[in-house]
């Protein structure tokens, strides 16, 4: 078995960086008073809880008081939907999303669909890019939300969040951004973007799994899905984890510290993949939009192969990529985002998502392609479709 | 941080240091997400999938009727909520005791904006549920009835396999879920001979890391999921899962777990020490408002004339650390509700602090305790 190993599915998890855990581990240990206690090593909790509210709020320009944590980005977005469409269940029961999002948002939708409410699913273009005009037909009497999501996981196409929040915010609807995939790679900041909902989570960025959390503009109407304890001022219960909260703001400071580096070596490891594999290979298409992407995502659709047999070929060779989100990698059916921007079934099936992280190198990209090269001739070599579709296209 | 003595691991407890080291080798070598199909991915799911087992047999239950959540309270609400929407055209009433943890007494008064009828039965002086009550209670169109198998305040056990028989004599179809956060890891729990369809238990009390939960549903209960996403945990439980947490989790519940019963033979001589200690000193000037037959981790005790606050402050400045009542709803400086439930007097709950142990504490902890009392209690008592 190769031993080496290039992990490039940073879209679906990343792991905690030494110098997270390092801010994490007093609270594990020494600090650990449950925050609700009204005693001293309890207020240490309390303390360091506001002391990172207050520098995620800074790091997304909202104000500490704005910022509520969670179990998970998962969790977050629900609540965000859920808790907005029954609190405004009174005013009108339509509501607008896409078909892009994610699967903690259509799935939320569908949960409220079941339960009466009506959705309206957006289309994209053939860049995954949310046309501002159809969201504002889209938009009726009833509407109470519009979720549209920051920056896709499949395909990294960043949406025109602030012309869109806008368009909401004129018809008065309420707006939220599942900003997972877009927090920590890319410049957020909610009162310029002037969303009423945005969510996160600790884990697409180097800090723990199990925290997330959400924006809530001050005053904005929205229920508890959660119920229990008094805890994040009687809006979601639940004993807070301090170490994962302390490790969640460590980890946004040291991406928002050197954001523009960041973006700056991602978008440098992205250009180089795709050149060269637009160069060396041949039938391949980049998926998602070129320039309004995150920097980190590459998302690439080989004609004539299965994604499955790249991905496992691709793993043998110690590289760690996926085929679509990982959420749904264990399923057959093809990414309903790729098909969402016109793609074939047979064409979405030959997809590979590779989602840096900062410690990918230039090194790194070009094993990749010498990798990819080999395997896609291989896999293409075996293949009938692509002998016949040669033969006829006179090579 | 000087020296303290915690005397508060009802409310949280510290990480076990293995556990830490558990935790942080799987934030920097098992991160993949478990729904990835590289190795990274597929590494991860296994710790997952041992995890999970590992946690199934300290409950004596197979690891498919394991499902990980973030918490005590998101297993509570799931059991509670998801129970409730997926049987409601079989009924509206809905069973609780009035000596719950917020977690599920919210999510019942919550209920009833979905149409739900609750019912919160009291219980004895003792914290005991009556099982007459129980069989007066429960009817046909009872779809569920949710109880605390250790209280946290109190430390009372329920007799759970009694009550389970009346609840299932009456209408088998009622749904039983038990809120085991406070028991779990504390007294056996069962779950070839305990008879329940639901049960909670959470990481950080014993030891574990926070931000895990789980909850055991026995196979082919009627419930739905709460939230909604990727379809972990076999479509029951959205969000990627937490495997460094649930890694932790598991191996606090070993080491909780094979420790039990020498923690309560330690828990027993501590709370021995206490009392005797506090009846020589103040006679019948104070009061004990935990069963005896209770669990032996949790003392629930008061000194008449004395405001529970102002000694839980004093016993800190010598760097003791007690609560008045759970934690979560200290903050909200109203009476014990479980106490009250008790029917216990005045006096009782207003001076009431909860001390609860770990295998931490030891006998000297207890002594220095008695003289800190006994040193606070004649300056405070108005």
């Amino acid at each position: 078995m190769n031993k080496k190993i290039i992990y490039v599915d940073h879209a679906a998890t990343t792991y905690v960086k030494p110098e997270v855990f390092d801010e994490m581990r007093p609270y594990f240990t020494e600090y650990y008073g449950n925050p609700s206690s009204i005693y001293s090593l309890g207020r240490e909790s309390k303390k360091a809880i506001e002391k990172a509210r207050a520098q995620i709020a800074f790091y997304l320009g909202a104000h500490s008081t704005e910022i509520y944590f969670t179990g998970s980005g998962t969790e977050a977005d629900n609540w965000a939907i859920k808790g907005a469409a029954y609190a405004n269940r009174k005013k009108g029961k339509h509501l607008i999303t896409t078909v892009i999002e994610h699967h903690a948002v259509l799935e939320a939708f569908e949960f409220l669909r079941k339960e009466g409410f009506e959705v309206t699913y957006l289309p994209v273009d053939e860049n995954g890019i949310v046309d501002p005009n159809e969201l504002a037909k889209a938009i009726r009497p009833d509407t109470t939300l519009v979720s549209i999501m920051y920056a896709n996981n499949e395909i990294g196409t960043v949406q025109p969040i602030k012309e869109l929040a806008a368009i909401a915010k004129e018809k008065g609807v309420l707006f939220h951004t599942d900003a997972v995939q877009a927090v920590g790679n890319i410049d957020i900041n909610v009162k310029d973007l002037d969303v009423d909902f945005l969510s996160m989570s600790a884990h697409k960025f180097y800090g723990p799994k199990g925290v997330g959390a959400l924006y809530i503009k001050k005053g904005t109407r929205v229920d508890s899905i959660l119920h229990g304890g008094a805890q994040e001022k009687n809006r979601r219960p639940g004993t807070e984890n301090v170490p994962g909260i302390v490790g969640m703001a460590a980890a946004i400071k040291l991406a928002y510290d050197n954001i523009e580096q960041n973006i700056k070596h991602l978008q440098n490891l992205s250009d180089r993949l795709i050149d060269k594999v637009m160069d060396k290979i041949p039938y391949v298409r980049l998926n998602g939009d070129r320039e309004q992407r995150l920097p980190g995502n590459v998302n690439l659709s080989f004609e004539f192969i299965e994604g499955e047999s790249l991905l496992l070929m691709l793993d043998m060779k110690g590289v760690q990529a996926s085929s679509g989100s990982a959420c749904t990698s264990g399923s057959l059916d093809p990414s309903h985002v790729l098909l969402a921007i016109g793609l074939s079934h047979e064409i979405a099936h030959g997809s590979l998502r590779i989602s840096f992280g900062t410690e990918n190198t230039e090194e790194d990209v070009d094993y990749i392609v010498d990798n990819l090269e080999e395997i896609v001739s291989k896999l293409r070599a075996m293949s009938p479709l692509y002998e016949d579709y040669v033969r006829k296209d006179g090579k | 941080m000087p020296d303290i003595i915690y005397f508060d691991n009802s409310a949280t407890t510290c990480v076990y240091p293995e556990v830490i080291s558990a935790v942080n080798e799987a934030y920097s070598r098992f991160y993949g997400n478990p729904s990835s199909l590289h190795r990274l991915g597929n590494e991860a799911d296994i710790i997952l999938q041992q995890s999970r087992q590992i946690i199934a047999k300290t409950l004596s239950t197979s690891d498919d009727c394991i499902y990980f959540t973030s918490s005590g309270t998101e297993s509570n609400n799931w059991a509670i909520k998801g129970v409730c929407r997926a049987n409601k055209r079989r009924g509206s009433k809905i069973v609780t005791t009035k000596i719950e943890h917020p977690s599920v007494l919210e999510c019942f008064k919550y209920l009833e904006t979905e149409g739900f009828s609750p019912v919160y039965l009291d219980v004895e002086p003792n914290g005991q549920l009556s099982s007459e009550l129980v069989r007066e209670t429960i009817d046909n169109h009872t779809i569920l009835f949710s109880f605390i198998l250790v209280n946290n305040e109190t430390g009372a056990i329920q007799k759970a396999e009694d009550i389970i028989r009346e609840v299932r004599f009456i209408n088998p179809n009622t749904i039983i879920h038990i809120d085991a956060v406070q028991a779990y890891g504390k007294i056996p729990i069962n779950l070839l001979r305990l008879d329940a369809d639901l049960l909670t238990i959470s990481s950080h009390k014993i030891h574990g890391p926070r931000g895990c939960g789980a909850l055991y549903i026995k196979k082919n209960t009627r419930i739905v999921p709460i939230l909604h996403g990727g379809g972990q945990e076999k479509k029951y439980r959205s969000g990627t899962e937490n495997v460094p947490g649930i890694y932790g989790f598991a191996k606090a519940a070993v080491k909780t777990n094979s420790a039990m019963q020498e923690n309560r033979k330690k828990y027993k001589a501590l709370r021995d020490i206490i009392i005797k200690g506090l009846s020589e000193s103040f006679s019948d000037k104070f009061y004990v408002n935990s069963p005896s037959d209770g669990y032996e981790g949790i003392l629930n005790i008061a000194f008449p004339r004395v405001k529970a606050q102002v000694l839980m402050h004093h016993l800190e400045t010598k760097n003791i650390f007690v609560s008045t009542g759970s934690a979560c709803s200290s903050r909200r400086n109203v009476q014990s509700h479980v106490l009250t439930a008790m029917n216990l007097p005045k006096e009782n709950i207003e001076g009431a602090i909860r001390l609860s142990f770990s295998g931490m504490n030891n006998e000297e902890q207890a002594y220095e305790f008695i003289d800190a009392i006994k040193e606070i209690i004649p300056i405070i008592k108005y």
